[in-house]
């Protein structure tokens, strides 16, 4: 609804809203964003403004689009189309205003590199093309272990460490590059309980220094306990808003129920076209 | 080959060996320090293919050359040709899998034989052509370093040296780039760019190693001496030093073998003598090696077995001195001679088994053999037993109040794990269980203890 309104809205022009119709220096806006993987639409028409230091959940089922969501807004896949800002800028400019915790899978955590080697990773782009890896950018990196309970590890082997300890590193990785808007890729999946405690008491200190955390989360139980924000994503955004608003057993039926098939229909019938 | 002359080659005094094992030792550091991260780019067989794509490029450039009546043989043309026509592989399998839907190893497969039929063919037409003699141009598949001039030589060694150094310069890139390429981009870094000056590096390693190795054996020398270097270490610095001595090794002996039986081509010997130092490495290099590691196993093996037999007899003790006092609450476990046959009851253990176990526990001086298949403890044997047995239990309880085991399974759970139970470990387990005192000394068995029938 909210961008139907916006179309007939006399701030957009004759080709429909754009992105300058979404408020200024917020940390995300996305306007429009659809993506494609070989012509099949896995986001479709998302518009978002994620307010300034919040702890913000995106919830949705499996293949609804969520990791798509978070790479598309870093330029890591091609965007079909829409736009994207990061605090009023577009991405390529902000970057070192956000840092990413990957999904833990994403990687080999056989790799020859310790902990700490993996931590300092974070620090490469203000260090730039060609310069080592240096005693301030150690020190840097130890201090982002320490602050995920983990500095005891720092010259561990990664294949040496649980799968909760290998969480830990990625997300001091994310803390050494510094950032103001942090985007977290299931941060939460697969770990231990101390390990979870661990990371809602990092999110918890980032968001009182002001910072903003994206955090994809799949555990509906205690979404509602750890973030502040929920967006409900399933290829559109079901919903997005204060968690106390929006996550309602109505939002959540039409974010995993099967109420999705006219778009499902309308996809199918957009793919026989295109084939 | 008289015994001077087979130290003259080992020595290197003669010019043309020298020449030729000077070239394959660079070409095996530049293999081996690209190839790692090839390797851990997990695009090793990429390598294959942008190899097997050079052959068209080599007999076009023959071809072209003869025609215009130059010499069809010089290297820096042949190269060149080579170079083209394996980026054009590279490209064309890079297109492939961008845009359709076909997995790596099939884009990989077709411009490999493709490429590789192609340039047969064309190999083959232009010998035909007037004034050729193309005789040698075979030597490109299967290495030929016999014909190794200065030129070549130079020009092999400048090219390794640019090499090393470009990889030396962008390691930190590299790293980033094989270890996790999304993050890398996140950061700005221009990924499909460092992929370019990686294949880039590949494709020039693989070009110079044409003539010396050929195009068919380079892919040896770009994926055996990481592999090797890979069991030894697992520090990245240490790998890639490691692998481009592993490929210098390979390099040297096996031209210099190659030199002393000449009707073998270098390219296969080195091949063989990198296989040999994988081996090797594969087997006993201490950090990841298949020996070293299946000794620790079975030490490991004979501990758990070992704890397992004086935890068996403490119980035994425990068990009496709790029939002979009064106070079931607080009673005191003493040392007596106790019979084999009580202890083999205790678990599922042969008695051959049992035997051993107990040869290694008197050998450790922890218990005596009696006459009448008695053993008795010795003090040290008794105090490891206690402590066995107790960071048994102290597991046990912590498995029953926090991890929600039932009492009846947690024998079992427990038994692997006590046994790597280390000092720190164990304080934070008392800790944890601190709230119920009477278990800190030796907690109670939360279970009944039985014999095994």
């Amino acid at each position: 609804m909210k961008s139907l309104i916006k179309t007939f809205s006399p701030q957009g022009d004759a080709m429909g809203p754009t992105l300058s119709d979404h408020p200024k220096e917020v940390p995300l806006a996305v306007h429009d964003l659809t993506v494609a993987y070989h012509r099949k639409p896995v986001l479709w028409d998302v518009d978002l403004d994620i307010p300034d230091g919040k702890l913000v959940g995106i919830v949705g089922p499996n293949g609804a689009g969520k990791s798509t969501l978070l790479k598309a807004c870093l330029d890591l896949i091609p965007r079909t189309s829409g736009e994207v800002a990061i605090y009023g800028h577009p991405y390529k400019e902000q970057r070192h205003l956000v840092g990413y915790v990957p999904q833990r899978e994403s990687v080999d955590w056989d790799f020859p590199v310790s902990a700490l080697d993996v931590v300092a990773m974070g620090t490469y782009r203000k260090l730039g093309w060609f310069k080592r890896v240096g005693k301030q950018q150690k020190e840097r990196a130890l201090n982002a272990l320490d602050q995920v309970g983990i500095a005891h590890l720092a010259n561990r082997q990664i294949s040496q460490l649980s799968g909760g300890q290998q969480q830990r590193v990625f997300l001091a990785r994310a803390l050494a590059q510094d950032a103001q808007l942090y985007f977290m890729d299931e941060p939460f999946a697969a770990v231990d309980a101390a390990t979870e405690q661990a990371i809602v008491e990092l999110l918890q200190t980032l968001n009182k220094q002001g910072k903003t955390c994206l955090v994809i989360h799949h555990d509906l139980a205690t979404v509602a306990r750890y973030f502040d924000w929920t967006v409900l994503l399933n290829m559109r955004v079901v919903a997005a808003g204060p968690t106390s608003d929006i996550f309602t057993p109505d939002n959540l039926e039409k974010t995993y129920g099967g109420q999705l098939n006219v778009l499902n229909q309308a996809v199918q019938a957009l793919q026989e076209i295109t084939k | 080959m008289s015994l001077s002359e087979v130290i003259q080659t080992l020595t290197l005094q003669n010019y043309n060996t020298r020449l030729v094992v000077l070239s394959t030792t660079a070409l095996g550091i530049a293999a081996g320090l690209v190839g790692s991260f090839l390797l851990l780019r997990k695009r090793s067989l990429m390598g294959d293919a942008l190899s097997h794509a050079t052959l068209p490029g080599i007999a076009l450039a023959f071809g072209i050359l003869t025609s215009l009546g130059l010499d069809g043989k010089s290297l820096p043309a042949l190269l060149t040709g080579a170079t083209i026509s394996g980026v054009a592989g590279v490209l064309l399998m890079l297109a492939i899998q961008r845009t359709t839907r076909l997995r790596d190893d099939v884009a990989m497969g077709l411009v490999l034989s493709v490429f590789f039929g192609l340039g047969i063919s064309l190999l083959t037409s232009v010998q035909n052509l007037p004034g050729a003699s193309a005789a040698g141009l075979e030597s490109f598949i299967y290495g030929k370093s016999a014909s190794m001039v200065k030129g070549d030589f130079l020009l092999i060694i400048t090219v390794a040296m640019v090499i090393v150094v470009a990889a030396a310069i962008l390691f930190k890139e590299f790293t980033l780039l094989c270890f996790d390429d999304a993050f890398a981009g996140s950061q700005g870094w221009p990924t499909l760019l460092l992929d370019i000056l990686l294949l880039g590096l590949v494709t020039a390693v693989t070009v110079i190693g044409l003539q010396a190795v050929g195009l068919i054996l380079i892919i040896a020398f770009l994926i055996i001496p990481p592999t090797a270097a890979r069991f030894w270490t697992n520090r990245l610095s240490r790998m890639l030093l490691l692998s481009a001595v592993l490929g210098a090794l390979s390099g040297w002996f096996g031209a210099t073998l190659s030199a002393l039986l000449p009707k073998l081509p270098a390219g296969a010997v080195i091949v063989l003598v990198a296989a040999a130092l994988f081996i090797t490495s594969m087997l006993f290099a201490p950090a990841r090696g298949i020996l070293p590691r299946h000794l620790r196993h079975r030490k490991l093996r004979q501990k758990v077995h070992r704890q397992h037999v004086l935890r068996a007899a403490y119980e035994i003790l425990e068990a009496d001195a709790k029939d002979e006092q009064s106070d079931a609450a607080n009673f005191h476990v003493a040392n007596h001679p106790l019979s084999i046959e009580a202890v083999l009851r205790k678990r599922t253990w042969s008695p051959e088994q049992l035997r051993r176990t107990l040869r290694a526990e008197k050998a450790l001086g922890h218990l005596e053999l009696l006459p009448d298949r008695k053993i008795l403890l010795s003090e040290a044997g008794f105090g490891e037993a206690a402590r066995v047995t107790r960071n048994h239990r102290l597991w046990e309880a912590y498995l029953v109040t926090h991890a929600d085991v039932a009492p009846s399974h947690v024998d079992r759970d427990a038994d692997m794990v006590e046994h790597v139970l280390e000092a720190d470990l164990v304080r934070e387990l008392e800790r944890v269980l601190r709230t119920n005192q009477s278990w800190i000394p030796i907690p109670p068995s939360p279970h009944e203890l039985s014999a095994k029938q």
